[in-house]
């Protein structure tokens, strides 16, 4: 049996965001963005609506949904703006699910219920300032001393570890040596505002403006033994497994700026004259947008049927690595194309299009790049 | 403990072209997206607050076609515990008048009921009367045109705001109210909220089982009839006057042309 419909909560879901981010974010978060600001009340809004708390069970403050739910959210936000989607996705899919997934129940009772209505932000920090691609070879040390876990080293590139409703950061760091001599990678918990644990300046960014990206360091930053997320040695595994369902959430989350690129173009195409007439009459344009709602349906098809698997519980690595894949660049070929059609409106701040420009490129880059994404495929296929 | 009714209606999304049926001028609702009111997602918020502070059951009360249950749905969504919905293929063009008894009927059917709850007018027809009309066929007090309502134990206040001014109102209950787009910034359903609502009972019923006489409902029942509609012409360009010193004299000539000074 197939069947590509949704249900109606999650028609009715969608609406619901798209609503909110047509009236509510639209209007707003150009300037947001201008200033580099994060939008602390779009983000209140939000976590009442409880997109944060989409994918989590309602007994931890959760809306009992599921991990497709958060990708419809995350689809119709980034339709508008991809900073406030970013701003969902890390909090949900990095903060707070490594908790739900792995954490004890006494783990899940103190951090949950806040990073359920977006009260509180979790971040996830993996990549280093040495490299991304490679976690494995994560350089951070984490050392147990009278019952404490010393953590030394630095993290690159947090998505909002710095905010003012930051609580934790889930860390990984080297905790020892296995077997076979690699290194032995755990996860723990960093409360903000341990000492030891020192927030740089935010970054000045290309893109995403409206989130909240920082390096972090941690000098001698004890925090207690409880605060090992899961089993110790575990940590490779956890990050492995919380990146693959991540993959299929920035996969939605760019299949909606492709969207909108969209939206944006049959807009502006329609008013928009050339030579005596609406440029939306000339083929090439056509073409174009012809070109751009058939990457985006593609794509929304692609990360559709790698959730669809995840939810079943069957493996779904390959299909999510594609999703990534073909939906960022989905995402950057449509921003492309659409500052192209918008001339030199395309080029200005002010127009959406030039924010989709600059939020597209970086799809290609987190939680896995396109490189790391085809390795994946690769390997998935069996080759050598 | 308050038991409220709160009155919704689904209308053509006022971000879509609306237009008029061209054989019985009745409203198109195939032609644009179907929505729940704006000004009713206001009025259902105001009886959830109410509820809120002081529990009760919300009720939604909807007249309309079948597919209007998307708009009571959306209200369910929001918190409401349960609803009517009353469709008939004989309502189809019904005058506020008509609407109103159908809806008096409906409310007779929910057990001491404390406050009915509308908006102040829809945004299709924008009649305006309905909440007026149902108050005089309830025999309850109306307190129309509300920016704010508290409700105090057996009484309701209300702040009547129209273009003549401010009015402080005050009622026992049970009472009719009806809000302004001021009242409130109505709550996103949330996913929880979304799911609770597939599971919440909805009344279906027709105008016989109302006991409502079909001859006083409907398009040929109407106290009025729609003879000829056009569309509103579109928007001319306006008049561009350029200030070189005389720019006042100018606007004031052009207003006196226009009949408004
Ligand atoms: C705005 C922003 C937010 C972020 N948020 C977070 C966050 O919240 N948490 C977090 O942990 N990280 C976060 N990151 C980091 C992000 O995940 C990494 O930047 C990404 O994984 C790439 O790692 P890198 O930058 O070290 O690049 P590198 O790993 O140094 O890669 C450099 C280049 O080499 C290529 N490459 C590497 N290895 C191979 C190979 N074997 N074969 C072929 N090509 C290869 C890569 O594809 C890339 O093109 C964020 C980054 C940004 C920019």
């Amino acid at each position: 049996m197939i069947d590509f419909r949704l249900g109606d909560e999650y028609e009715a879901l969608r609406k619901t965001v798209r609503d909110f981010a047509q009236s509510e974010v639209a209007p707003v978060i150009g300037e947001y963005y201008e200033r580099e600001e994060f939008p602390y009340d779009l983000v209140a809004t939000m976590g009442r609506m409880g997109l944060f708390g989409l994918p989590f069970p309602e007994e931890h403050g959760g809306m009992g949904g599921d991990y497709f739910a958060l990708c419809l959210a995350l689809e119709e936000l980034a339709r508008v703006d991809s900073s406030v989607a970013i701003t969902l996705e890390a909090g949900v899919s990095l903060g707070a699910m490594p908790i739900h997934r792995f954490g004890s129940e006494e783990q899940k009772r103190e951090w949950l219920p806040a990073l359920c209505t977006g009260e509180a932000l979790g971040a996830f920090g993996l990549t280093e300032p040495g490299g991304g691609s490679d976690a494995g070879a994560t350089r951070t040390t984490a050392r147990l001393d009278g019952g404490q876990w010393v953590i030394n080293g630095s993290k690159a590139f947090i998505t909002n570890s710095g905010t003012d409703i930051t609580r934790l950061v889930t860390v990984t760091a080297v905790t020892g040596q296995q077997p076979d001599g690699r290194k032995e990678i755990s996860t723990i918990i960093v409360p903000s505002g341990t000492p030891g644990f020192t927030v740089a300046p935010k970054y000045s960014k290309v893109g995403w403006n409206a989130s909240d990206t920082h390096e972090l360091a941690f000098d001698d930053c004890r925090v207690p033994e409880a605060n090992l997320l899961g089993e110790r040695g575990r940590g490779y595994a956890q990050f492995l497994s919380i990146l693959d369902e991540g993959r299929i959430a920035i996969a939605a989350l760019s299949v909606g700026l492709a969207q909108g690129c969209v939206d944006e173009c049959v807009r502006y195409v329609g008013e928009r004259e050339a030579f005596g007439q609406k440029i939306g009459t000339y083929q090439a344009i056509q073409f174009k947008i012809a070109d751009m709602e058939s990457r985006a349906h593609t794509a929304r098809l692609a990360y559709y049927q790698a959730a669809a698997k995840m939810l079943r519980g069957e493996p779904f690595k390959k299909e999510a690595a594609i999703a990534k894949l073909v939906s960022s660049n989905a995402a950057m070929d449509n921003a492309r194309e659409a500052t192209q059609i918008f001339g030199g409106y395309g080029f200005m701040n002010e127009f959406p299009v030039g924010r989709f420009y600059r939020d597209a490129k970086i799809l290609e880059i987190g939680e896995g790049t396109s490189e790391v994404q085809r390795m994946l495929i690769a390997r998935e296929l069996g080759l050598p | 403990m308050p038991n409220i009714v709160v009155l919704v209606k689904q209308v053509p999304d006022t971000y879509s072209e609306r237009k008029l049926n061209e054989s019985d001028h009745t409203l198109d609702r195939e032609s644009a997206d179907a929505v729940l009111d704006e000004i009713n997602e206001r009025a259902v918020e105001e009886a959830l607050k109410i509820k809120e502070a002081s529990e009760g059951e919300v009720t939604v009360l909807c007249v309309g076609p079948d597919r209007a249950t998307d708009a009571i749905r959306k209200a369910l969504s929001m918190g409401a515990d349960k609803a009517i919905h009353v469709s008939d293929e004989s309502l189809h063009g019904s005058d506020m008048v008509a609407t109103a008894k159908v809806i008096a009927a409906a409310i007779g059917r929910v057990e001491g009921v404390d406050l009915v709850i509308a908006g102040n007018e829809a945004s299709d027809g924008r009649g305006g009367a309905v909440p007026a009309m149902l108050a005089e066929l309830l025999g309850m007090p109306q307190l129309t045109h509300a920016r704010q309502v508290t409700v105090d134990g057996s009484t309701v206040q209300v702040d009547r705001e129209t273009e003549e001014g401010l009015t402080h109102l005050e009622a026992g209950l049970p009472a009719v109210i009806s809000v302004t787009e001021k009242i409130n910034e109505p709550r996103y359903p949330s996913f929880k909220g979304i799911m609770a609502a597939k599971k919440k009972p909805v009344e279906t019923l027709t105008v016989a089982d109302l006991g409502v006489d079909a001859g006083e409902v409907g398009l040929a029942n109407a106290w009025s009839t729609v003879l000829e509609a056009a569309p509103k012409p579109p928007r001319t360009a306006g008049q561009r006057v350029d200030d070189e010193g005389d720019g006042g004299t100018k606007i004031a000539e052009y207003l006196v042309g226009q009949k408004l000074i």
